[in-house]
């Protein structure tokens, strides 16, 4: 009964016969197209010498919606015949991975990699050409990402300051900002992506940690390393100080109020004008010195070790230390997920009832959860506000939360190398492309649309059981569940 | 057990609950013997299972107390206990009428979540175990031992790394019973744990039960309506109608009693005094 309802439907949407419904479909599509088009692409605002002024763009309306009918009515009546070639494809697709296996696979191909590395690198020492140099590292990069994507991220962070054209400007606002949201990816990982719990005001943590950071320096000139923990505690105490009362709502009302407790701590920054200096931020904070080394012209790194300075000595150290942050909240992930709490907060995310039938406090489990991502957020804040040199409420906005958020759902709850690879993409992409600034948001919109239909639980999903007897089987993304809070 | 006999395991007295105007259960009491099988039937919508929640910790009677007897002779009030310490300190136990695993994770995994208390203490409260103490590394290895035991009780070892959700549906009923097994309860709360099995699986399932009393020592409260597996293990069936209580005794009692055979034929309650005259008579 299901069976012959599913294929009628598939019938209905595969082969259209007859020109009047193909018409029908792509005059429905353009109608549409249409609408959407109206308002977004009719009328724009061009800046005039004197006036702004309102321009409509009637045509190019037309001419996108003729476009879409077109097409429309090229697929109606083109797709029962492009049937027949979607099979002789898939054949040979079959075909081919059947021959590729045949030549033993993966294994070949690796084969064939170190073999052209090799290769390459001899020539490229015999003749000085850089770019076979390249040639040689890209099939060991790719060899890596097939064997183990971690290790070759690794590899790519510790090597990145140095590579060449890592200019200072890339190492700041690409490498360290990247960095900072693959730490705040991770740390936001533990509450929504293990334990389950929907947290829409991440960023008050890391504001927690950034404050905490600036105000101790300047009102006890304590250094960067003494309050960098202190800043993770406080975050953690401002965890648990929200969850107490906030852990016992679920799903959309959790969400809601961890969004107002945001709002709230950004708008308190705000106003606390005598302590927090008010909109008008908290300047001059301290910069972070490597075992009493300072980073300065005179008398600092530079001097001390005999090398002429420069000041991307200073974000190359920022760069290491926000790595080595982003490792030990990975490091600290991984460990949790399996000892109990760990354990304890993915059963959470499973089944909350089921979880009190065994005897685990609840809210104890949450507050944790809640706490240890808290604390995370607290430490990138902190190293966020020593890196800035300057902070205001402005870096705090609800805006940070969503982008955290946006980050860990599309690298894939509850996965580190997902999440990692999430902020390399979401936000390395950002600063790549902050040329084509206009298209951006577009480009945006559509990969998330495109992952959603293609990978709604995002990038990596599934999970890797935290114990085995025997061998792990990797648990599929569609048993998991997602956590109502 | 003779000298010192700590008495039932369980007793029920008097408690009611009430959802608004709705009367769920009815001023109900009754014991569960140590080291019995004991039954709780009656028709759908009699109350059992808010008996159940009632016992667990899920919900809190309007009236009435509960009160678990310890081996020991220790007497936890279920009544006013928070839920999660019902498992932890007065070691009851249970299992849901529809199933209630993690399913996203590994069926060892869901084995080594119910022993969460245990490896929680041993962890040093994590900061221990974050280091890799070798106390907890220890407890791990007892944690998965005993798990490996109740899997090799319930026949599913050869699962043991595979998600708990991918299983079929009676294997998830043995491992729901083999989780609640694994907290090392004395009362085992079982709601339906025959439904939706095959008879050889019910078969099976019966001798189960059967084997942890005997080896176990444990004793079990089942909410059955499949009378085959009722009548055979039970030592002691009470019987729920509209939340009160309206036969309890052994299976061969309740068998003939004839409120019960009304109540299961849905006959009206005047119907019911009739039948019971007329049996008198």
């Amino acid at each position: 009964m299901a069976v012959t309802a599913a294929r009628s439907g598939q019938a209905a949407t595969e082969v259209r016969t007859g020109i009047g419904a193909a018409v029908a479909d792509a005059a429905i599509a353009a109608v549409i197209a249409f609408f959407l088009a109206m308002p977004i692409l009719t009328y724009k605002t061009v800046e005039q010498v004197t006036s702004l002024q309102v321009v409509s763009r009637w045509p190019q309306v037309l001419v996108g919606v003729a476009a879409v009918f077109v097409g429309r009515l090229a697929l109606n009546l083109l797709w029962p015949h492009l049937s027949g070639v979607r099979e002789r494809l898939a054949w040979i697709g079959t075909k081919l991975r059947d021959a590729f296996f045949a030549m033993g696979g993966w294994r070949t191909v690796y084969g064939v990699l170190i073999v052209v590395a090799v290769g390459c690198s001899i020539a490229g020492q015999l003749s000085h050409n850089r770019w076979l140099d390249l040639l040689a590292i890209g099939p060991l990069i790719i060899g890596m990402w097939r064997r183990s994507p971690m290790w070759l991220l690794l590899a790519l962070a510790l090597f990145f300051p140095f590579a060449p054209g890592a200019t200072r400007y890339y190492v700041e606002n690409f490498g360290i900002l990247v960095l900072i949201y693959v730490m705040l990816g991770w740390g936001l990982n533990i509450v929504v992506g293990l334990a389950g719990l929907l947290d829409l005001g991440y960023v008050a943590f890391y504001a927690v940690g950034a404050y905490a950071y600036a105000l101790l320096a300047q009102n006890f000139g304590l250094s960067f390393w003494i309050c960098l923990p202190l800043a993770g505690i406080l975050a953690a105490f401002w965890g648990v100080l929200l969850g107490f009362p906030v852990l016992r709502l679920r799903g959309d009302y959790l969400a809601i109020v961890t969004l107002a407790f945001g709002e709230i701590i950004r708008i308190v920054l705000i106003n606390w004008q005598s302590l927090t200096g008010g909109p008008n931020g908290v300047s001059g904070i301290p910069r972070p010195t490597l075992f009493g080394l300072q980073f300065k012209a005179e008398g600092g790194f530079a001097d001390y070790f005999g090398l002429q300075y420069t000041s991307l000595h200073r974000i190359i150290f920022l760069y290491y230390i926000i790595l080595a942050l982003a490792l030990l909240t990975n490091w600290v992930t991984l460990r949790l997920r399996r000892l109990p709490v760990g354990r304890a907060w993915e059963a959470l995310r499973e089944d909350e009832i089921a979880c009190r039938s065994l005897g685990i406090n609840v809210t104890n489990t949450k507050l944790t959860a809640f706490a240890t991502g808290a604390m995370f957020g607290g430490f990138a804040g902190a190293f966020f506000a020593t890196k800035q040199g300057f902070i205001s409420p402005e870096s705090f906005t609800f805006w940070e939360s969503a982008i955290i958020l946006a980050i860990v759902v599309l690298g894939g709850m509850g996965s580190q190398i997902g999440v990692a690879v999430a902020a390399l993409v979401m936000i390395g992409g950002t600063e790549v492309f902050r040329e084509f600034e206009t298209y951006r948001m577009l480009v945006f919109g559509l990969a998330m649309v495109g992952m959603m239909v293609w990978r709604p639980r995002g990038m990596v999903s599934g999970r890797v059981p935290s114990i085995a007897l025997g061998e792990a089987h990797r648990i599929g993304g569609d048993l998991i569940e997602e956590g109502h809070g | 057990m003779t000298s010192a006999d700590p008495g039932p395991v369980l007793e029920v007295d008097a408690v009611g609950m009430r959802f608004g105007g709705l009367v769920a259960v009815d001023s109900l009491s009754f014991t569960a013997g140590r080291g019995h099988i004991t039954a709780l039937i009656g028709p759908n919508g009699a109350g059992k299972t808010t008996v159940f929640n009632c016992i667990t910790g899920f919900y809190r009677p309007s009236s009435g107390e509960i009160r678990a007897r310890q081996p020991d002779g220790r007497v936890n009030p279920l009544h006013k206990m928070p839920g999660h310490r019902i498992c932890e300190d007065a070691n009851v136990a249970r299992t849901f009428q529809n199933i209630r695993l993690f399913a996203g994770m590994s069926v060892l995994e869901n084995l080594l979540v119910a022993q969460h208390n245990r490896l929680m203490r041993a962890s040093g409260f994590t900061i221990g175990g974050l280091f890799g103490l070798p106390s907890y590394m220890r407890a791990e290895r007892e944690a998965v031992d005993l798990a490996k035991h109740w899997l090799e009780r319930v026949g599913l070892v050869h699962r043991a790394d595979h998600a708990a959700g991918d299983l079929p549906y009676g294997d998830q009923r043995r491992l729901e019973i083999a989780r609640a097994m694994c907290t090392e309860p004395m009362l085992l709360c079982l709601d339906e744990p025959a439904a939706g099995l095959n008879p050889r699986e019910s078969r099976e399932l019966n001798n189960l039960l059967i084997s942890m009393r005997a080896e176990n020592g444990l004793s079990i409260l089942l909410i059955e309506h499949d009378m085959g597996v009722v009548m055979e293990i039970s030592d002691h069936i009470v019987v729920l109608d509209y939340g009160k209580k309206i036969a309890e005794g052994r299976p061969e009692e309740i068998r003939s009693n004839p409120a019960v055979i009304a109540a299961y034929l849905g006959v009206e309650d005047e119907e019911v005094e009739q039948v019971e005259k007329e049996i008198r008579a």
